[in-house]
């Protein structure tokens, strides 16, 4: 191989580079916690189980924007056949009063940002969401 | 590499197949609209009426302009650059300009007349929108997807009635009162009336025309036999640039 | 081959450095941009489209313009542009770069612009714009390195490259016809209803492409040491010059039309933009600019003389070039939208912002055209 030295020394500082995400976080222990998101007090089953919504709440919110929406459908029989009117702040929201104790600990604990707050509003925290006026 | 140009051939065919496959699927698989919108208006061609001479416009009444861009968050930005407007008030030239005729009737002349939407039966701005962000719900109203809207603005280049609105900011900080029932829509995308389709769904009529204080708006399903019906088949009615052939459903009484 | 591009001398590096600071000032603003969102343009409710989608249409004329150099090579065995073909492909390249970088700066939300492919709508003409482009530039990438690879390796080209410069010249007159029918299918806006709009698309992108491929020619000879052939010029020169008339004679065919029927709806986009509007004026200087410098370079382009001198070829080449960036770009999207569909006239004036953004998409075409050619370059001193 040409330049031997040079490609090794190369490729070994841009592994280091382009794994500084992994080590860096775990050498700084910053996500040596586990992220516990304060359930509801009063429900105790969510629109479907809750080993379900942790797998699958992101595709579920997602086929409720399209029934909705693209299809003028807003109300979901869940797999235990009950119904739930499709709406984020309405129905979500009225038992996870509180997004930063629930929503934002894994959103930030995984470093995700879903930018669904941007339209859809977040009632104050412990309030429950107010109907359409 | 040592690949002769058949099996490389093979390979492109395949790996363009393979890209196609998903959008071919959806294309052909598209689910029939579920049709779940229940009550007085799931008719099939949901139309208005507005009577120019109850609406008071022009002696300062906004009563429908303001029910409507409360209810929708709709942002009041402060400037004509960007200001966005579901609902708003012009002068009877300005929204029907094929009518130049300086023998029309003088009250209606001074009119302030309200445009909005038309919800065309032959609606341009659906042709063009290159994501079906917006698109002719089954019961005519012309809906908007703010989720997959791109904000490439083809849809009020097209639209012949100035329509359409677009978020060239973030609107949030230029909302007075957020109505927390309903989202807001965020920068980047167009925005319109929506013919108050969630009111609808639950049963009641469209903010404005429920705002109406001398009932000049009139809002239903226009099949023969309905009250809206009978209202646009025996009054003189115009619509805004007839001639456009986009088939516009808000009709305006003379 | 690559590797030339970081051979160079003094004013290669001058010209890279250059068109990064462009590029870096542009990333800058279109962070604001990113930001904010479209407030920090001059765009309005009205004037919904402007000086990015202005260069979008005016890049995909240039890009489309190759064909002006490879109908006669490989249609008419015009053995003059064997040297310049290279040029006029890599120009398409860059030119189609351009073109798609500003359509995606100027969209509200550019996160999602896979859209148009996750969801394909046929009815719709930016959907097949999309198509059509993304094909184009892979055409023209295909087309222009191969050759190279073959002149690096001083054997003929393959024998399949002849019928993929057939299909791109169909495609290059497509990519052009589908761009004007963005806007001629629009009943709303009658300044662009009209069926000469894809001919007048057409016509001044055959006019300004090739021009900018004379600049680009003389430039390389003078930096580049690379000698297009007085005759090869003289050649493009006429296709410059027949083009530009016919851009001129389109444009007084609309004139006529417009004007002659008196028709209310149809005269106010041309009133405003020839003669000022209700005391609004801003576009009157740009558009008799624009004339003056298309009669100027058609007087100096038909006279042999003038043609044949490299000084009056390049400015009367700079003067298409400009003439017609101003009538394809402000001059065609902003009387669209003046007046408006109630009536009201909303000028546009494109802000600091929006300039810096246009000129860093620029010079990222520029560096890509620079790099592409400094391969060429090379490869062609080797064989020397």
């Amino acid at each position: 191989m040409y330049d031997k030295g040079k490609i090794i020394g190369g490729l070994a500082v841009f592994l280091c580079l382009a794994s500084f995400p992994v080590w860096y976080t775990a050498a700084s222990g910053k996500a040596d916690y586990s992220p516990n998101p304060v359930l509801p007090a009063s429900e105790n089953q969510c629109v479907e189980s809750a080993q379900y919504m942790k797998e699958y709440h992101m595709q579920l919110v997602q086929q409720w924007r399209d029934q909705a929406v693209r299809q003028g459908d807003s109300t979901y029989i869940s797999s235990d056949n009950s119904s739930f009117d499709i709406n984020l702040t309405g129905t979500c929201f009225k038992c996870h009063t509180n997004k930063a104790d629930f929503c934002d600990r894994c959103h930030n604990y995984t470093g995700t940002a879903p930018n669904c707050w941007d339209c859809h509003n977040v009632p104050p925290a412990g309030a429950q969401p107010q109907v359409m006026k | 590499m040592n690949m002769d140009r058949r099996s490389f051939l093979k390979l492109a065919v395949l790996g363009l197949l393979a890209l196609t496959a998903r959008p071919a699927l959806d294309l052909i698989s598209k689910p029939s609209a579920a049709r779940a919108l229940d009550g007085p208006f799931s008719g099939k061609r949901l139309a208005m009426a507005i009577d120019l001479n109850a609406c008071t416009a022009g002696e300062g009444c906004i009563d429908c302009i303001a029910a409507c861009h409360s209810m929708h968050n709709v942002p009041d930005i402060g400037n004509t650059k960007e200001e966005i407007k579901w609902l708003w008030e012009v002068n009877y030239g300005q929204a029907f300009d094929d009518q130049e005729n300086r023998f029309v009737k003088e009250p209606l002349q001074d009119r302030r007349v309200l445009v909005l939407c038309n919800h065309c039966d032959n609606p341009p701005c659906v042709r063009v929108c290159p994501t079906q962000a917006t698109w002719k719900r089954e019961d005519g109203i012309v809906m908007m997807d703010y989720h997959r809207c791109i904000g490439c603005r083809y849809c009020m280049a097209a639209c012949p009635y100035g329509s359409r609105s677009f978020n060239w900011r973030d609107p949030r900080p230029y909302i007075r009162t957020i109505n927390e029932g309903y989202p807001t829509r965020t920068r980047g995308v167009v925005e319109k009336c929506n013919f108050c389709e969630e009111r609808l769904a639950d049963g009641l009529q469209p903010a404005c025309v429920e705002a109406c204080r001398t009932g000049a708006l009139k809002f239903g399903d226009l099949k023969p036999g309905t009250e809206l019906y009978d209202l646009i088949s025996s009054q003189f009615n115009l619509r805004r640039k007839g001639e456009l052939g986009t088939q516009p459903q808000v009709y305006y009484l003379m | 081959m690559i590797e030339n591009i970081f051979r160079g001398g003094k004013t290669y590096w001058l010209l890279i450095s250059g068109l990064l600071v462009l590029i870096a000032a542009g990333v800058a603003a279109y962070l604001q941009q990113w930001n904010i969102g479209l407030a920090v343009t001059g765009l309005s409710r009205d004037v919904s489209w402007g000086l990015y989608i202005a260069n979008f249409t005016f890049f995909v004329g240039v890009a489309a313009s190759a064909v002006m150099i490879v109908i006669p090579y490989y249609l008419h065995n015009t053995k003059e542009f064997r040297r310049i073909l290279i040029l006029g492909e890599f120009m398409a390249v860059a030119a189609c770069l351009v073109a798609i970088t500003f359509i995606l700066v100027d969209l509200g939300q550019p996160s999602r612009v896979f859209n148009i492919i996750l969801y394909p709508t046929p009815g719709s003409v930016i959907f097949w714009d999309v198509v059509v482009l993304s094909v184009y530039l892979l055409l023209n990438i295909i087309l222009g390195w191969v050759a190279l690879d073959a002149e690096y390796k001083e054997v003929a080209p393959p024998d399949w490259l002849k019928p993929v410069a057939i299909v791109s010249i169909v495609w290059a007159v497509s990519i052009h016809t589908v761009t004007a029918f963005i806007y001629a299918g629009l009943a709303a806006r009658s300044f662009w209803l009209t069926a000469l709009l894809a001919p007048r698309f057409l016509a001044s992108a055959f006019a300004s492409g090739p021009a900018l491929l004379i600049l680009i020619a003389m430039a390389m000879k003078k930096w580049g040491g690379f000698d297009p052939g007085d005759q090869s010029l003289d050649k493009v020169a006429k296709i410059v010059a027949y083009a530009i008339i016919i851009t001129i004679f389109f444009l007084l065919l609309e004139i006529f039309t417009v004007f002659y029927s008196q028709e209310p709806d149809a005269m106010s986009h041309f009133q405003y933009l020839l003669f000022g509007l209700n005391s609004h004026y801003g576009l009157v200087p740009w558009v008799w600019t624009s004339v003056a410098l298309a009669c100027a370079a058609i007087i100096l382009l038909v006279i042999p003389s003038s043609r044949k001198n490299h000084l009056t070829l390049a400015l009367a080449c700079a003067a298409v070039f400009i003439s017609i960036w101003i009538d394809k770009g402000l001059g065609l999207i902003v009387p669209g939208f003046i007046p408006s569909p109630l009536g009201n006239i909303t000028e546009y004036t494109p802000t600091l912002l929006e300039t810096l953004i246009t000129l860093g998409v620029w010079a990222m075409g520029g560096l890509v055209l620079t790099l592409l050619l400094r391969v060429v370059m090379g490869v062609r001193q080797a064989n020397k």
